[in-house]
């Protein structure tokens, strides 16, 4: 059963997430629920509105304890900056923040993004599942009973048994005239897609820059997954030399050496060409670099496979560059100076970890 | 699982037992629910429907989590009203229901008998299932962004209610107008012609004048005497539509039903508590079931982090009363005895302990609970003290274990029940309409960005000028806003400038 609080729960998240009554954001506190996991303390965020009233400023105010201890013995009150004090646990305790359930996130970053321009194609690899009530059944709850159904049956059986009074038409209906509606999946239409990750693993790329490429591509991951069932994944790395790797090897691979894009591109087109017909497949790719390529020929040896084999065939082709202190980042330059008139084509800089949502948004949120 | 037999079994026992004691409750009736149920119950403040708020949503959100996080499980919850409902988690073994019911019917005794909840509605749980029946009308017909609007506005003013109200009885609602030239002038006594300078002297006569000006002043301000129930007083004259008004006057209804509530905290649990234990240990429990009920029982009265738990509070200070009673320590002879060993060991036999319990659990509330009960003994045997903010390293720390400051502290904080006192002083400043509200100011300020969050909520509703006067950052001063922005007046005579301050 449904209960009535959904609604207000659900009222409150999209009053959160900023989507309603943005006038109460500036209330929204950052609530804290403390958790003991072995001796270790867990914070479990709580978002919290906390409407303004007349009161007390807190500080000011102090009140009585219970326990021992001696006269300035702290007590362990912790209390943020807004005067809400907050009964914590012993102080000096390192806090670990519960993560979020992957599903959460994703359902939170559903409502922002959608995978652009995907297109039905091919026929049995993706399905989006979807209950209807659109079947007539004889068994079913009495709140999905089937007024005009039941009706019509048990007018049905009376003519045919012959009960059915012409001058007095009362309808009886008995047990087994009662029609339920009921729900049959309907399978929407069909699409395929391959997505494809491209990750930069050279000398160049320092311990933070592949952080936040892994990152990024695993949050994107995350969420294509939990979005579109069925949808198929290639990890490939490069350095001097590109290689096809599986997912676990992708999010934790060290590498190093130098540097050429060009050969990840080959491979892509090589594996697109072997096993993804364009016409039946939604092609997408995510490359991420520091944009430090080696020389210019490669560069445009580049170019050409991308005007060539890629972008005529993919709908997005997603080129993240991360900040790097060593690379000299002109790969994004040099992309936005050629073909930033290919229109699926998305270039996005990531500087810090904190730009990956924004990030992720260039390249997924067409739907804002 | 326990079965529904036994636990209706377990319901009739304890409910003779109770009886027994001398409880006097209305007619209790338990309902299972499972921990779903039990959280929307909760957030809902007991009642099974309640109007659409997403304030509602934030407190299950909470709840939820913190159920699912195994941090905190209701055990027990229980509504005022006639016929009173207690839930039962469903999920609890026998012995917990058992407690549960025991420490049910003495709360219901305490809402039938406690003096303070003499007015409040025992019909409220149709009364809320109305408000919110009404609430969706209006959101039906004005839309859930509005009405919620209004809503937030109204709840940011729900504790500027008078507490003492509902006892007290007013005489006709306004004062009839007093004709024009009924009174004199001025007093001036008969005298002859030469002694007039001396028995009229002419400061007599002016002061006299002055009296008569203010009397005239004061006649036409308003209201005539400060209103400190400041919801009502919007109800009534702020320019509210017909469904504004009737929001806001459910608001006030309900929170003048939770205000006992609230103000009866510590007597309330620890008196559910004092009988729970006791009709637990005396017969109740079996052998088999001790463990779990010491369990449960010292979780209940656990204090962690120095932090007050209202029901080891309140049940030891009941126990303490009855011990006193009992043992007749108390009267001028005890008062003044000053030998501890020779007060510890008093005793003579008066046994009349569990009939003061009762007498106090009628008549007394939080405040005047601890103000006469509360015992030096008492708060250094339940090793009280008193905690300051430390704003060198943003904590709270132990300020004091003194008596005096402790009870201060207490009384400070349950007065009122620890909100400021805010009333509405005058609803026609400067001949303006604009509304005058005044904080008494008791030795801490008011929370600044809340102080001024909550004038842009109260202009909404008066849409006039609003404006406080209270203590800000260390002097008096008038915090006015007009719509646009925010002006802070200082009043006290050192300075009369103006201070500009961003919107």
């Amino acid at each position: 059963m449904v209960k009535k609080i959904e609604k207000d729960v659900a009222r409150f998240h999209r009053i959160i997430k900023g989507a309603i009554r943005k006038d109460l954001s500036k209330y929204i506190a950052k609530g804290e629920l403390f958790g003991r996991k072995g001796r270790e303390l867990v914070s479990i965020p709580v978002p919290q509105i906390e409407a303004p009233r007349f009161r007390h400023d807190h500080s000011q105010v102090g009140g009585v304890g219970q326990g021992d201890g001696q006269e300035g013995t702290p007590i362990g009150f912790d209390n943020d900056d807004d005067g809400k004090g907050k009964a914590g646990d012993q102080p000096g305790q390192h806090v670990r923040e519960v993560e979020i359930s992957l599903s959460e996130l994703a359902q939170m970053l559903g409502e922002e993004l959608e995978l652009p321009r995907i297109q039905p194609k091919g026929k049995n690899e993706i399905l989006t599942g979807k209950d209807k009530y659109s079947v007539v059944r004889n068994t079913g709850p009495e709140s999905l009973r089937h007024f005009k159904r039941t009706y019509k049956a048990a007018m049905k059986r009376q003519i045919s048994s012959q009960t059915y009074d012409y001058d007095n038409p009362i309808v009886v209906p008995i047990r087994a005239d009662i029609r339920y509606k009921s729900w049959k999946p309907t399978k929407l239409p069909e699409t395929n897609a391959i997505v494809f990750y491209i990750m930069d693993v050279s000398g160049s790329m320092g311990d933070e820059q592949k952080e936040i490429v892994r990152i990024e591509s695993f949050w994107i991951d995350t969420w294509l997954k939990a979005h579109y069932k069925g949808i198929k994944t290639r990890y490939i790395v490069h350095d001097a030399a590109a290689h096809e790797v599986d997912r676990e090897t992708f999010f934790s691979l060290r590498e190093s050496g130098g540097t050429i894009i060009s050969t990840a591109y080959q491979l892509c087109a090589r594996i697109i060409e072997n096993e993804y017909e364009p016409s039946e497949w939604n092609i997408y790719f995510f490359q991420f670099s520091d944009g430090d390529n080696w020389g210019e020929t490669d560069n445009s040896k580049c170019l050409n496979i991308l005007k060539k084999d890629l972008l005529p065939i993919c709908n997005l082709f997603g080129y993240g560059q991360v900040r790097s202190d060593y690379g000299s980042g002109e790969y994004i330059a040099f992309l936005e100076n050629n073909v930033a008139s290919e229109e699926n084509l998305i270039l996005s800089e990531v500087e810090s970890k904190d730009d990956i949502m924004d990030s992720i948004k260039d390249f997924l949120g067409n739907g804002m | 699982m326990v079965s529904l037999t036994e636990i209706r079994k377990a319901e009739k026992r304890i409910k003779r037992f109770a009886n027994s004691f001398g409880l006097d409750f209305f007619e209790t009736i338990f309902e299972i629910v499972d921990y779903g149920q039990m959280n929307e119950l909760a957030s809902f403040g007991g009642f099974p429907n309640r109007y659409p708020h997403w304030r509602f949503g934030m407190e299950y959100e909470q709840m939820r989590k913190s159920y699912a996080y195994g941090l905190h499980r209701i055990y027990e919850m229980v509504i005022n009203n006639d016929p009173a409902y207690g839930y039962l988690m469903q999920s609890n073994k026998l012995v917990d229901q058992m407690l549960v019911m025991a420490h049910v019917y003495a709360h219901v005794d305490f809402f039938k008998n406690n003096l303070w909840f003499a007015h409040t509605n025992r019909h409220m749980v149709d009364e809320v299932a109305n408000h919110a029946t009404r609430f969706r009308r209006y959101i039906e017909k004005f839309g859930m962004d509005v009405v919620e609007d209004f809503v937030d506005a109204c709840l940011s003013l729900e504790n500027l209610i008078d507490y003492h109200s509902p006892f007290i009885k007013r005489e006709a609602d306004e004062d009839p107008e007093p004709e024009e030239g009924t009174r004199p002038k001025a007093y001036r006594m008969n005298s002859k012609g030469y002694m007039d300078a001396f028995i009229n002297p002419k400061e007599f006569l002016e002061q006299q004048k002055r009296d008569h000006e203010e009397e005239i002043r004061k006649s036409e301000s308003f209201p005539a005497l400060p209103q400190t129930d400041v919801l009502q007083f919007l109800i009534e004259r702020a320019p509210l539509k017909r469904w504004q008004q009737d929001v806001l006057s459910i608001i006030r209804e309900e929170a003048y039903y939770f205000a006992p509530q609230g103000q009866t905290k510590i007597m309330n649990e620890g008196w559910a508590t004092y009988w729970h234990s006791r009709m637990m240990t005396e017969k109740i429990l079996t052998d088999a079931d001790v463990i779990d009920y010491a369990d449960h029982h010292s979780g209940t009265v656990a204090t962690s982090a120095g932090k007050l738990n209202p029901y080891k509070l309140g049940v030891e200070l009941f126990r303490d009363i009855k011990e006193r009673w009992d043992e007749g320590k108390f009267g001028k002879e005890y008062e003044e005895c000053e030998s501890y060993p020779e007060r510890k060991n008093w005793d003579k036999k008066l046994g009349l302990g569990t009939e003061k319990m009762f007498e106090v659990r009628r008549l007394y509330n939080d405040v005047t609970f601890l103000d006469e009960f509360l015992t030096e003994d008492f708060a250094r045997e339940q090793k009280l003290f008193t905690y300051e903010y430390d704003r060198r390293d943003k904590s709270y720390r132990i300020d004091s274990r003194k008596f005096s400051k402790i009870k201060r502290k207490f009384l400070a904080g349950l007065t009122n029940l620890g909100q400021p006192h805010i009333s509405v002083e005058d609803a026609n400043h400067g001949n303006r309409g604009e509304l005058f509200l005044a904080h008494r100011f008791e030795g801490a300020e008011l929370h600044h960005d809340h102080a001024r969050d909550t004038l842009r909520y109260l202009f909404k509703i008066w849409t006039r000028p609003v404006m406080i006067e209270s203590v800000f950052n260390g002097s008096q001063g008038i915090l006015a806003y007009d719509g646009k922005e925010f002006k802070l007046q200082e009043t006290s005579a050192s300075s009369d400038k103006m201070q500009e301050e961003a919107p």
